[in-house]
């Protein structure tokens, strides 16, 4: 249902657009009245209900439209065909580094709160959550580039390229995992059931494991599964900085050179896929935690 | 700590009388009542703001970064009409020759440098400064203004609840980047569209939290006594409700500085920016990536960055700091 209002507010929204992104390179060359035939043509000056029937009528089938400037008459859906596993791919990598780096951080800064370590990589989170990502995802390109002897662009047949994109591409996630997970435990580790544990003599790493990576796992659940749909989105800065042919740099394509079906097309799947992510954290998280069930509850707040 | 024993020996005598006579008689001596003593329970210079400075000031961290952005803000402002300084949009020619200064390296003439149009680069940084921190007030101020008022009607008025949700729930299901790219496409690039674009999406955070805030409170006991008392909503979400919310409200509203630099940056990055004639932080970075290729210009990219840095940093330090100050359960 909120997948449905979504699709046809960004289909309305994609109409407010200007119509110049409906013509390739000619828009200045030709008459008004060739425009307004073109325009037509396409079923663009139809009223919105029947160009919305259509829309769907297409997507039913499959169809997202074929693109106007970025590859003329291609349709879209072959045009990301190719792009897909580019960012599935990096953006795969990058979860797995950074939940992992993340996660050992954050414990880590827990284990020696208010210490060197903790301190330091408190510092690190500062930096990312304040710094625009482009600015120090520049400076790494620049400069990590230079001193480690990395290739400054992607290719695809040296595997020694893929190594920095993808490590630059989790540093977000790696602040993010890692300072949820140190608040997590400091709040969790002075719990009851923590001390009960401890009293009963339970080795720390059996606490670790068996108690609090376990019960930090549930709220992670509600977020995990859009975060690896939306790898299919592919990021935006890493792709283009790196030119990886992935398509987070098709989005700034597209909308850079004005094509407007194709930039319809990738808005409705990133954000029905953020829907279905969002939907699957809430089962997911109904899962793994007993307690929490999906259907509405009565009684008074 | 006398008080409390006072009244605690009192009300520990019935209990020593009623004990076996074994009872050492002499351990136990009536506590007479001490007027001064009960005056001094009763009172408590404790004041709201006064802890909240005291505790902000013990952050040191959080003091010197104060004291760099206040210097830095009262510079932005008063640069322009400091003595000498040059004009961020003139392209500067060679009096001689009448070439334009192009790509000059930071020297004594132009502090940092000119840029590939012969523009001063310096200038351009403190004008730039000034636009993205403008943006950043004015999508903080909405921000906090509407995402309360949407906040506050939505936790308080039933009726509004399920109306407000779904429309919370489509804006904010279409992720933000989409949205604000899809904006500022649709609009032409100016000041405005940018203010638009990002208050259009920033407020939803805001609401979202004043909203589970006042749910949380809404229903407590003096809440109840003040409604049965005849108390107006308004006056109860102004005077029993948001003073809990001010900590977080400062905070967010610090956190726009850094938040609106970024998305300007990135929404520069990707074309759809503010016009090339107006400086601003996001159009400098981008002007500084076009230069980065050759080392010797890359202070085209280091000058904005470093000062774009120390402002989005600060700004997210001080309003951490604030917010923790601010929350009465770390006054102790």
């Amino acid at each position: 249902m909120t997948v449905f209002i979504v699709i046809t507010v960004v289909f309305l929204l994609m109409r407010l657009l200007p119509f110049e992104g409906y013509f390739a390179e000619s828009y200045d060359k030709l008459t008004p009245e060739q425009r307004e035939a073109i325009l037509r043509s396409i079923g663009v000056l139809d009223p919105w209900h029947v160009q919305l029937m259509r829309f769907y009528k297409d997507l039913l089938r499959g169809d997202l439209g074929t693109s106007i400037v970025y590859r003329p008459k291609v349709p879209i859906r072959d045009i990301i065909a190719v792009k897909i596993p580019y960012s599935l791919a990096f953006g795969l990598a990058a979860i797995v580094i950074s939940l992992a780096t993340g996660l050992v951080m954050g414990v880590w800064q827990a284990r020696d709160k208010g210490r060197f370590w903790d301190k330091t990589w408190t510092g690190y989170i500062v930096f990312i959550n304040a710094v625009p990502a482009a600015v120090y995802l520049l400076f790494i390109q620049i400069y990590v580039t230079q001193i480690a002897r990395l290739p400054m662009l992607f290719d695809r047949d040296k595997p020694i390229s893929w190594i920095l994109p993808a490590i630059s591409m989790s540093l977000g996630g790696i602040a993010g995992y890692a300072m949820w997970m140190r608040r997590y435990m400091v709040d969790e580790l002075n719990k009851d059931y923590i001390r009960l544990a401890r009293a009963k003599g339970m080795s720390s790493t059996a606490i670790m494991v068996k108690h609090v990576m376990r019960n930090a796992f549930v709220p992670m659940a509600q977020y995990l599964p859009t975060s690896v749909l939306l790898t299919i989105s592919g990021s935006i800065y890493i792709e283009s900085l790196y030119s990886i042919p992935g398509m987070g740099g098709l989005l700034v394509d597209a909308i850079q050179r004005q094509d407007n079906p194709l930039v319809q097309a990738l808005v409705l799947i990133f954000s029905t896929l953020g829907i279905f992510g969002l939907f699957l954290g809430d089962v997911l998280m109904a899962i793994f935690d007993p307690r929490i069930k999906l259907e509405k509850q009565g009684g008074s707040r | 700590m006398a008080e409390e024993r006072v009244t605690g020996e009192g009300s520990a005598v019935p209990a020593a009388r009623a004990a076996p006579a074994a009872q050492d008689e002499m351990l136990f001596t009536f506590a007479q009542y001490d007027e001064q003593a009960a005056e001094r329970t009763g009172y408590s210079d404790y004041s709201y703001w006064g802890s909240t400075l005291r505790v902000f000031l013990k952050n040191k961290v959080a003091v010197a970064l104060l004291v760099i952005i206040v210097t830095l803000l009262a510079f932005t402002v008063i640069q322009p009409i400091l003595p000498g300084q040059k004009s961020p949009t003139r392209i500067y020619t060679d009096p001689g020759t009448g070439i334009q200064l192009r790509n000059q390296t930071p020297n004594r003439e132009y502090w940092f440098g000119t840029n590939s149009i012969g523009q001063d680069l310096w200038s351009r940084i403190w004008s730039g400064t000034r636009t993205s921190l403008l943006i950043g007030i004015f999508v903080g101020i909405w921000e906090v203004f509407f995402g309360i008022a949407v906040g506050a009607l939505w936790g308080y008025v039933r009726q509004l609840d399920l109306a407000i949700t779904e429309i919370y729930n489509i804006i904010n299901n279409i992720p933000t980047t989409i949205l604000l790219m899809l904006l500022t496409y649709i609009m032409r690039p100016s000041f405005q569209t940018m203010v638009i674009a990002m208050c259009a999406t920033g407020w939803l955070g805001m609401a979202r939290f004043v909203r589970n805030q006042i749910i949380i409170i809404r229903d407590r006991e003096y809440n109840l006594a003040s409604r049965c008392l005849g108390t107006p909503t308004a006056r109860i979400i102004m005077k029993n409700l948001l003073p809990y919310l001010v900590s977080v409200i400062v905070l967010r509203m610090a956190l726009a500085i850094p938040g609106t630099i970024g998305w300007e940056v990135f929404l520069t990055y990707i074309g759809l920016g503010l016009p090339l004639h107006i400086p601003s932080l996001g159009n400098l970075v981008n002007e500084g990536r076009q230069a980065m290729m050759s080392p010797s210009l890359r202070y085209q990219l280091i000058f904005p960055a470093a000062v774009l840095s120390v402002i989005t940093i600060s700004f997210y330090v001080m309003g951490n700091a604030f917010s923790d100050a601010a929350d009465p359960r770390n006054h102790f």
